[in-house]
């Protein structure tokens, strides 16, 4: 037992294991207002929020309150462990300035009101738009932060019901192109690794993944390998020196947007070099031949220019990943935010099929997510795709569905692909959506080019709901504001970043008038009087579990099968793995055993697309490709980006996050702990970079592109040379004033509206910037943390949380803090 | 060798000559009407950038066809000029005023109309000028056509994959 401070050491204690054993137990329990764990009158099982890990934990609780937070050291995800956001950012939920009324607007401005009210308004206007418009007009932008059963009757009101085709998460933003690099490689979405792969690997990559930001419980599972027996080699490929590039055996430093050439270059030594599996590769996979054409234009000369990266780096690591006997990959924002970005991801997936290295424990590949729920988002037909994978150009699947939902098959749009975000916000700009529905996400702030996001919203003809547990940037744009229950108010499941199923139970009653997400789509069903071709209610549960089971019937058979879990198997044990069904009824730890594949031309999600141009592959191209339903190995070239530096904007711009926040600080900046430890916006940038234009730590600069301009201080960090680092978690609902008519704080001021053609991911780390110097720091540090990649490039880390961060972790061996 | 020879190996040989100098010339007309498509829509960003990308092999398709035009004996530009810089940036700055408010996604249907028709002709030139090197045993512009055609072919799918995806918009709801 032992107590540390878990903002200064946000991965605590070491518990090192070494290569093939079980990973050691290590329980966290932070309690407030030194409550001793025997007071606390229940704990409530449930699992982590603000990311992706899905660590699993209980909730404490005392007089009908939340009071604190206990790792479930029997999961198979955490084993006990919590991260600082997990271990602090619960307390958000008792801020005074929840949502608790609905409220409508009145006169221009937002005034409270009644429940029937409002949602009469939002079902009125629904009502009146399709017999108006039809449903064209009617948008719907969820997140990946609610839950599975309220995903999928979100999306059988607006897909099965209401029968549009405009859905979608800002699952866009963080996990679109893990899911389309998924469907690129083997058919269909669904992560083939497991994060227990770790626990066998010898060579891990992890590329555009800051995992000891992102996923904290991950990375301490391979900071204890790496402090035991036979540690596995670390290869980071990451343009800033984070923690993983402290820990690397290798660390590459690319020039932002040239993730392609990198990525070809190490395959082109893998087929040089001849690092393959041919037996795999024949028996398994498609499109090799054409892979090895590609690349061989490739050198690691060729790539060491274009990315200014040596090119003995590159030979290194090309020899790493081609003599590792089980290589584990990661990918995460790095690469799916910049330059073609499915591109890069589908070459990793690339260099496992090449060494036949998947579906075996040690050797797996994991295209991340970035949201606690993006996985149910995409499962459930909630973004960009149809429910349980199914293929919206596979009139089979469709038909499928129809009989799931008991509606007309041609009641469920399946003309086009679903349409993606940046698509819908297009079509509102035009005037041809006039409805949008935002559930828990705040676009007004996490969209690039703000400036043209504010400006789409606002608009007179557009009416726009807003279901949020805060009021935001973008409730404050609203014709109706919804008040919504959150994380421990309402019951649940989700599903993390290796298709961990946890179940979330409610522990408190929500404040005030605020209901469940699931509860407000499920009246809006009713005013809308939506049924099947019977006549009866087409949304037929009234409850979680009963959407629960509603969803079983429809994933069966699909990869991502829940038929065989049911709320009281998750209920006390770890969380299981889908597929969960007859065959698998413990769950399934990795995908494509034995070179077996989801991708044959029935059964896959997807036909693919073009790499470069995002364009269809037709159905009797993938028939003939693929008839055999192999993995596909798939090339691409390399496209010059679209926003270069120049003369006048010298430096690219890079966004990100910091260990402490989760997306717009909604609910972090509400946590004191956490608050504290990065208060405010800063910008990053190289050493030799400040030097060439004597910055110094603290000077307010001001960040300028071709859309618009930010201030904020510097830190001087480990960032690579010719690269400009802004946070994007900061807006203006705690700046102390309105959004300024100048240079404004939140990154996305800068950011340019582009996306990537195939996963349609907007690209927030491809930008040209300027940036100067307008007051000098006088001694003003900048606020940005003293740890991780931000830790200033010369001095150690010493952020701190003192008395109010001390957390109890409970274990068996140590190996120290660190 | 007779004068009947002679004059069949004349034909032949102009025939090619044509249809390369056709095909250059249509290839610099798709080129020229994508880079038109991305400054005509500059609000419509994925078409903004990607038409620009494909605009570029084109281009490129252009330079090869005027090298290897030489051992046809023919004089081709490798790089026609495009309109002046300035227009292109006033039709963008026209799309972005325009194209913020208005509606005009039925323009850009139409103009991905033009454009898909624009790569059929291009994507049909190359056809006949691969049958003709098959005849005349061009290894050179054999390989030229194996090369280049399937890029037209993947600038065909793009209009085709945004008409579908926009078609049902236009229609019903603007």
């Amino acid at each position: 037992m032992q107590r540390v401070d878990r903002i200064a050491a946000p991965w605590g204690t070491r518990t090192p294991y070494g290569r093939g054993e079980t990973w050691p137990e290590r329980r966290d329990l932070y309690l407030a207002d030194g409550l001793a764990e025997a007071e606390v009158d229940r704990w409530v099982q449930t699992a982590s929020v603000l990311h992706s890990n899905g660590d699993a934990m209980d909730i404490a609780v005392k007089d009908e309150r939340i009071v604190g937070v206990r790792g479930r050291a029997e999961d198979r995800v955490n084993r006990g462990r919590l991260g600082p956001k997990d271990l602090f950012g619960w307390q958000a939920n008792h801020s005074p300035d929840r949502l608790t009324t609905p409220q409508v607007r009145r006169g221009g401005e937002l005034v409270e009101t009644d429940w029937d009210t409002a949602l009469e308004e939002v079902a009125g206007r629904t009502r009146d738009l399709l017999a108006e418009r039809g449903p064209g007009s009617i948008g719907f932008y969820t997140t990946g932060q609610l839950f599975l059963e309220e995903y999928y009757t979100l999306a059988l009101i607006a897909r099965g019901g209401i029968g549009t085709n405009h859905v979608d998460g800002n699952t866009r933003l963080c996990t679109a192109t893990a899911g389309e690099a998924l469907k690129e490689s083997f058919g269909s979405d669904g992560q083939p690794g497991s994060y227990s792969d770790i626990d066998h690997a010898d060579v891990i990559c992890l590329y555009g993944h800051n995992a000891a930001e992102t996923q904290t419980v991950l990375w301490c599972r391979i900071l204890d390998r790496l402090a035991g027996s036979n540690p596995p080699e670390v290869v980071c490929v990451d343009p800033r020196r984070t923690p993983v590039a402290e820990h690397a055996t290798l660390h590459l430093a690319p020039r932002p947007g040239t993730h392609v050439v990198l990525m070809n270059s190490l395959l082109h030594e893998l087929v040089e070099q001849d690092w393959v599996d041919h037996e795999y590769v024949a028996q398994h996979t498609v499109g090799f031949d054409e892979l090895a054409t590609s690349v061989a234009a490739y050198s690691p000369e060729r790539a060491a220019e274009a990315c200014d990266v040596p090119v003995a780096q590159i030979r290194e690591a090309a020899s790493l990943i081609g003599n590792a006997d089980r290589l584990v990959s990661t990918v995460l924002q790095g690469f799916y935010q910049s330059h073609q970005a499915t591109a890069a991801a589908v070459q990793v997936n690339n260099v496992h099929l090449v060494r036949g290295m998947i579906g075996r424990p040690g050797c797996g590949v994991l295209q991340m997510n970035g949201q606690p729920t993006a996985q149910n988002t995409r499962e459930c037909g909630a973004d960009g795709d149809l429910p349980g994978f199914r293929n919206w150009a596979n009139d089979q699947h469709v038909r499928d569905l129809a009989r799931v939902w008991n509606v007309e098959p041609s009641h469920i749009p399946h003309y086009a692909p679903s349409t993606h975000l940046m698509q819908m916000l297009r079509y509102v700009e035009q005037g041809s959506i006039r409805f949008l529905y935002v559930s828990g996400t705040n676009p007004a702030v996490s969209l690039p080019e703000l400036s043209r996001i504010r400006s789409v919203l606002a608009q007179d003809r557009l009416f726009l709901v807003v279901q949020d547990i805060f009021p935001t940037e973008t409730t404050q744009l609203a014709d109706v504001v919804l008040p919504a229950a959150t994380w421990g108010e309402k019951t649940g499941t989700f599903t993390n970043a290796d298709r961990t199923v946890h179940l979330s139970e409610k522990a408190v009653e929500p404040p005030g008038e605020a209901r469940s997400d699931l509860e407000i789509f499920l009246d809006y069903a009713r005013r809308l009087d939506l049924t099947d071709r019977e006549g009866a209610p087409l949304v037929p549960w009234k409850d979680a579990e009963g959407a629960f089971e509603g969803w079983k019937a429809c994933s069966r058979g699909r990869p991502c099968d829940y038929s065989g879990l049911t709320y009281d198997m998750l209920r006390g044990n770890s969380g299981i793995q889908w597929p969960c069904d007859d065959q698998n009824p413990a769950g399934t730890e990795r995908l494509y055993a034995g070179g077996r594949f989801r991708s044959s031309p029935d059964d896959c999600e997807s036909y693919g697309k073009d790499l470069v141009t995002g364009a269809s592959v037709e159905p009797t191209e993938y028939q003939a490709m693929n008839p055999a339903g192999k993995a596909i190995i798939k090339a691409a070239e390399f496209l010059t980006p679209h926003e270069v530096p120049s003369d006048a904007y010298p430096f690219h711009l890079i966004t990100g996050r910091t260990i402490y926040h989760f997306h717009t600080r909604t609910k972090t900046a509400r946590a004191a702990q956490l608050q504290a430890a990065a208060p405010d916006v800063w910008v990053e940038a190289s050493h030799e970079d400040a030097a060439a234009h004597g910055w110094s730590e603290g000077d307010l600069l001001e960040v300028t592109t071709l859309r618009s301009a930010v201030r904020a201080r510097l830190r001087v960090s480990g960032v690579r040379r010719g690269v400009l680092f802004v946070p994007f978690h900061y807006g203006y609902w705690d700046a102390g004033e309105p959004r300024p008519d100048g240079p404004g704080r939140a990154a996305n001021e800068l950011t340019s509206t582009a996306w990537d053609p195939v996963s349609k991911q907007p690209l927030f780390k491809t930008a040209a910037a300027k940036a100067e110097v307008v007051q000098k720091s006088d001694g003003v540090p900048s606020p940005a943390p003293r740890i991780a990649a931000s830790r200033p490039v010369t001095g150690e880390q010493d952020t701190r949380g003192g008395d109010p961060a001390m957390v109890t972790e409970d274990f068996e061996s140590t190996g120290g803090v660190r | 060798m007779s004068t009947t020879r002679l004059a069949r190996a004349a034909t032949t040989h102009d025939g090619m000559a044509g249809a390369i100098d056709m095909l250059h010339r249509a290839e610099g007309q798709l080129a020229h009407a994508l880079i038109d498509l991305s400054d005509r829509h500059a609000s419509d960003h994925e078409i903004h950038h990607v038409a620009r990308d494909l605009a570029g092999w084109s281009r490129e398709h252009v330079r090869r066809l005027a090298d290897l035009g030489h051992s046809h004996g023919l004089d081709l530009d490798p790089e026609p000029a495009h309109e002046v810089a300035w227009a292109g940036a006033l039709k963008q700055a026209g799309a972005e005023l325009l194209g913020r408010r208005h509606a005009p996604i039925g323009m850009l249907l139409a103009d991905l109309r033009n454009l898909h028709q624009k790569a059929a002709g291009v994507s049909l030139d190359w056809e006949i000028l691969a049958q003709g090197a098959q005849a005349t045993e061009d290894a050179e512009l054999l390989a030229l056509a194996s090369e280049c055609h399937p890029q037209t072919l993947r600038q065909l799918r793009w209009t085709n994959t945004h008409v579908k995806e926009l078609a049902a918009q236009a229609l019903t709801s603007t």
